[in-house]
């Protein structure tokens, strides 16, 4: 195995006679991989920037002063935090760098329908990205990633035009995506691929696009209406003229509750996918999670007002909102049961990945849980604005969305790169990942359980032990996330060559040379079978083989 | 923006030998890149659809919340110009059906006449829009229509600013008294009424919601008026284009999607013309 060369001819492969004309054949490549190695490199970037911004929130947090950082400060560092994290990291990450490679592969398709404007797409993130990163730059924005008005549009005196401008570009990026999936999962799909054949991941992704494409051009228009408001003076949400702030907390949730959606859907169709590779099983309840990822789409529409329970909404409306706010655990459960019941029986094999996806299967669990106690309006109220809150969605978009991005990166890093990353130094990575993000983030369910709210860098010395706890708990999960960058970068000098298909998977992307060649596909596949179609002694079969060392 | 195919690359030339150069290599035949792009279209349609139901639900809101100021302002809007380019648009919804047809059917010289009549017709939605726009910019400067604004000419009877901003005037609200209230706080200098109750009415130093129905009468029109440029380009594009003789009964679907795309504005303004025009 380790005598083996990559092959010749994958998308990697470089025939530029000059430096000029390889940065064209990157900046300009129309091939859906290539763009999603830019993601990679761009999206894991801003990765990085937030949890700079995280780790000064987390410093200033040891103590029960505001040493570090004046309030002005900290506001500025939890708003970038915020800003990067959600619209630059969290919902481009899982389909703009792993859909965007996956997605024509996995259906056995030579590209994405509209490959130009997949490039477009990166050019506008990375245009919003200049315009948010100029913002932080010339002094940082102070609203918090919620932009709440009449702060953001009468008061404040920070860089709001400009991230908000990032925002809305960053948007039609994510449109450009959303709407490239969804024609290209419906028209590009290879003969025989019908829609009960696809692999779990194809449905997130579809469900992922169809809230992409409703949801966000919603957001587009608020954050338009703030700009001409705030540039202007003049505008709707404007209470002297009897306009109504509270409009904009409704139009702003309607896109950011879905979009929250657009973050974790993504993690679920990786782990589906990561479940089953590494349990040698057939998906427990295929169309189950299948529509399950549609049932969370479309009750994500319906319960964005649980944002809202203290802003003055009607305790009706209130009532509505946390009822269908509980139905969302109805499909989550689906897929969590799905899952745990995949894994019973199976032949179970703890590699990278798979340790990440049990991780995530476990936070997760913990970060939806809590989200049913934060949709009970009486709980709610008493823990609204408080460390509560954050811990809870920290559990899902850390525990749950960034964990699946890591698992699924590890999963398909030799398929990108041709080459295995160091399973070791892997398997410490999803420990430490694990242990430091609950030492950061349990702490927090206990502080703000005892009232300490979010967005102060004061607190009361009581809360001093457990915040040094959290802090502590931050530098391990940064640690954590800094293991793969060393030996992800090591592994395409020396990593051992990994072949077409080292996890022994099924699924049309292991069914080509890794690196994949340009288009993907000579012949075009025909496909027979279901996914995940290993057959049913596999688990036993595999079981009784393993000894110390094997593959798998 | 790539919204409509264009054709391949000549150095490809070879390669095209089993089908048209219109065919991207990406797909496997003709019809597929056709569902493609139609679907594509369709999809972006309902994100456009999306981006003005924010303005929509936004107007609900305020429309229910002030029905009668909604209803004074509708009169101060040019309704038989509004007229005028509701006509115009739809006529040329329909030049573009006709030309999608010509296509279908390869008559070429219809097709170009066709899509030449749309550009004329989408200047003239645009001549108007701005004429009507320019009279409320000229109202606020004081003169009676743009030509007196431009000229120096008559001035306007009572003071009266619809655009939306500091020097907003609302005439029947003010009865014609000298400019806003807000802006001369020594006027009135404690108020002792409560507010609650007097939503619409005129409290001195507060603006009152009329400003809200103008603002959305501007952002919508703006925006929609953005979405009319972005289609004059499109269909200008698809004119050369056709000129150009790339489109054939085969392969006209840069003709279809165009005309997509150039109907939902149209639809669009159907439904901010009776919304903003006809609300009196």
């Amino acid at each position: 195995m380790a005598t083996t060369a990559l092959p010749q001819n994958t998308y990697l492969h470089d025939t530029s006679p000059t430096v000029w004309d390889w940065i064209r054949s990157w900046l300009f490549t129309v091939d859906h991989k290539r763009i999603a190695i830019l993601y990679l490199l761009s999206i894991n970037f801003f990765f990085l920037l937030g949890g700079l911004a995280a780790g000064a929130v987390r410093l200033e947090l040891v103590t029960p002063q505001g040493d570090l950082m004046s309030s002005d400060m900290y506001n500025r560092a939890f708003t970038l935090h915020g800003v990067i994290m959600v619209f630059f990291f969290l919902i481009p990450v899982i389909p703009s760098v792993l859909g965007n490679f996956l997605v024509p592969l996995m259906i056995g398709a030579r590209d994405l329908a509209f490959p130009r404007v997949n490039l477009l797409s990166w050019y506008l993130y990375m245009g919003g990205g200049i315009f948010a990163l100029s913002a932080a730059v010339l002094g940082g924005v102070d609203t918090g990633w919620t932009f709440y008005t009449p702060f953001s549009s009468s008061y404040s005196n920070s860089n709001v035009i400009l991230t908000i401008a990032g925002a809305f570009i960053m948007g039609f990026s994510s449109i450009a995506t959303g709407v490239n999936f969804i024609v290209t999962i419906h028209k590009m799909r290879a003969p025989g691929l019908t829609w009960f054949r696809l692999p779990l991941f194809i449905w997130a992704m579809y469900a992922t696009s169809l809230v992409i494409v409703l949801a966000t051009p919603v957001i587009g228009i608020t954050l338009l209406l703030l700009m001409v408001e705030r540039i202007w003076g003049v505008g709707i949400f404007d209470p002297a003229l009897g306009g109504d702030p509270v409009l904009f907390q409704h139009l702003f949730w309607f896109y950011s509750h879905p979009a929250v959606y657009i973050m974790i859907l993504p993690a679920f169709g990786v782990i589906s996918e990561l479940i089953a590779t590494f349990s040698r099983k057939r998906v427990f309840g295929y169309e189950f999670i299948a529509f399950s990822s549609l049932a969370i789409a479309i009750l994500g529409f319906l319960v964005w007002g649980h944002h809202m329970f203290v802003s003055s909404q009607s305790v009706y409306s209130s009532l509505v909102f946390s009822f269908i706010s509980m139905l969302v655990a109805i499909p989550s459960a689906i897929k969590v049961f799905n899952w745990t019941a995949t894994l019973y029986k199976g032949s179970i094999s703890y590699r990278t990945p798979m340790l990440y996806a049990l991780g995530f299967i476990g936070l997760f669990v913990i970060g939806g849980l809590t989200g049913i106690f934060l949709g009970i309006v009486a709980v709610d109220i008493h823990v609204t604005d408080t460390y509560f809150v954050v811990a809870h969605f920290h559990y899902v978009m850390v525990g749950g969305t960034i964990m699946a991005y890591l698992g699924g990166l590890h999963y398909w890093w030799p398929k990108i790169t041709g080459r295995m990353y160091n399973e070791v130094w892997g398997s410490i990575s999803a420990m430490v990942v694990f242990v430091g993000f609950n030492l950061t983030f349990f702490p927090q369910f206990v502080l703000g359980y005892l009232g300490m709210p979010r967005r102060y860098h004061v607190y009361p010395e009581e809360f001093q032990i457990l915040n040094v706890l959290s802090t502590a708990g931050s530098s391990i999960l940064a640690l954590g996330f800094l293991l793969p960058i060393v030996y992800f970068m090591l592994s395409l000098v020396n990593g051992k060559v990994a072949g077409d298909n080292p996890w022994d998977s099924t699924g049309l992307e292991w069914t080509i040379s890794s690196p994949p060649p340009t288009h993907n596909f000579h012949e075009i596949p025909i496909v027979t079978t279901e996914a995940y179609a290993y057959p049913p002694e596999a688990a036993e079969r595999d079981a009784a083989a393993w000894r110390p060392g094997s593959p798998l | 923006m790539a919204t409509t195919t264009q054709p391949a690359a000549p150095a490809h030339g070879d390669a095209h030998a089993q089908h048209g150069p219109e065919l991207r290599h990406h797909f496997e035949t003709a019809r597929q890149q056709k569902e493609a792009a139609t679907l594509g279209m369709w999809v972006f349609l309902v994100t456009e659809v999306m981006l003005f139901g924010g303005i929509f639900m936004a107007y609900i809101v305020y429309r229910w919340a002030f029905p009668e100021i909604w209803a004074e302002s509708a009169k101060h809007l040019n309704t038989p110009l509004g007229t005028v380019n509701t006509v115009v648009l739809l006529v040329s919804s329909l030049t573009v059906a006709l030309a999608v047809n010509a296509a279908e059917e390869g008559r070429r010289r219809t097709l170009l006449t066709m899509l030449g009549i749309t550009i004329v017709l989408g200047f003239a939605f645009l001549g108007i829009k701005a004429y009507e726009y320019s009279e409320k910019f000229a109202h606020c400067s004081g003169y009676a229509n743009p030509l007196a604004w431009a000229t120096g000419g008559a001035a306007l009877g009572e003071t009266e600013c619809l655009v939306p901003g500091r020097a907003f005037v609302f005439p029947e609200e003010h009865g014609g008294a000298a400019g806003e209230a807000a802006a001369a706080p020594t006027e009135g200098a404690v108020q002792a009424e409560p507010i609650g109750n007097v939503i619409g009415a005129a409290v001195p130093t507060q603006k009152t919601p009329h400003q809200l129905f103008f603002f959305l009468y501007f952002v919508a029109t703006a925006l929609h008026a953005v979405h009319m440029l972005i289609g004059l380009t499109i269909v200008s594009t698809l004119t050369f284009l056709a000129w150009r003789g790339l489109f054939t009964p085969v392969y006209y679907t840069p003709v279809e999607i165009g005309g997509l795309y150039w109907h939902l504005i149209d639809i669009v303004w159907v439904f901010l013309f009776p919304l903003f025009y006809l609300v009196h």
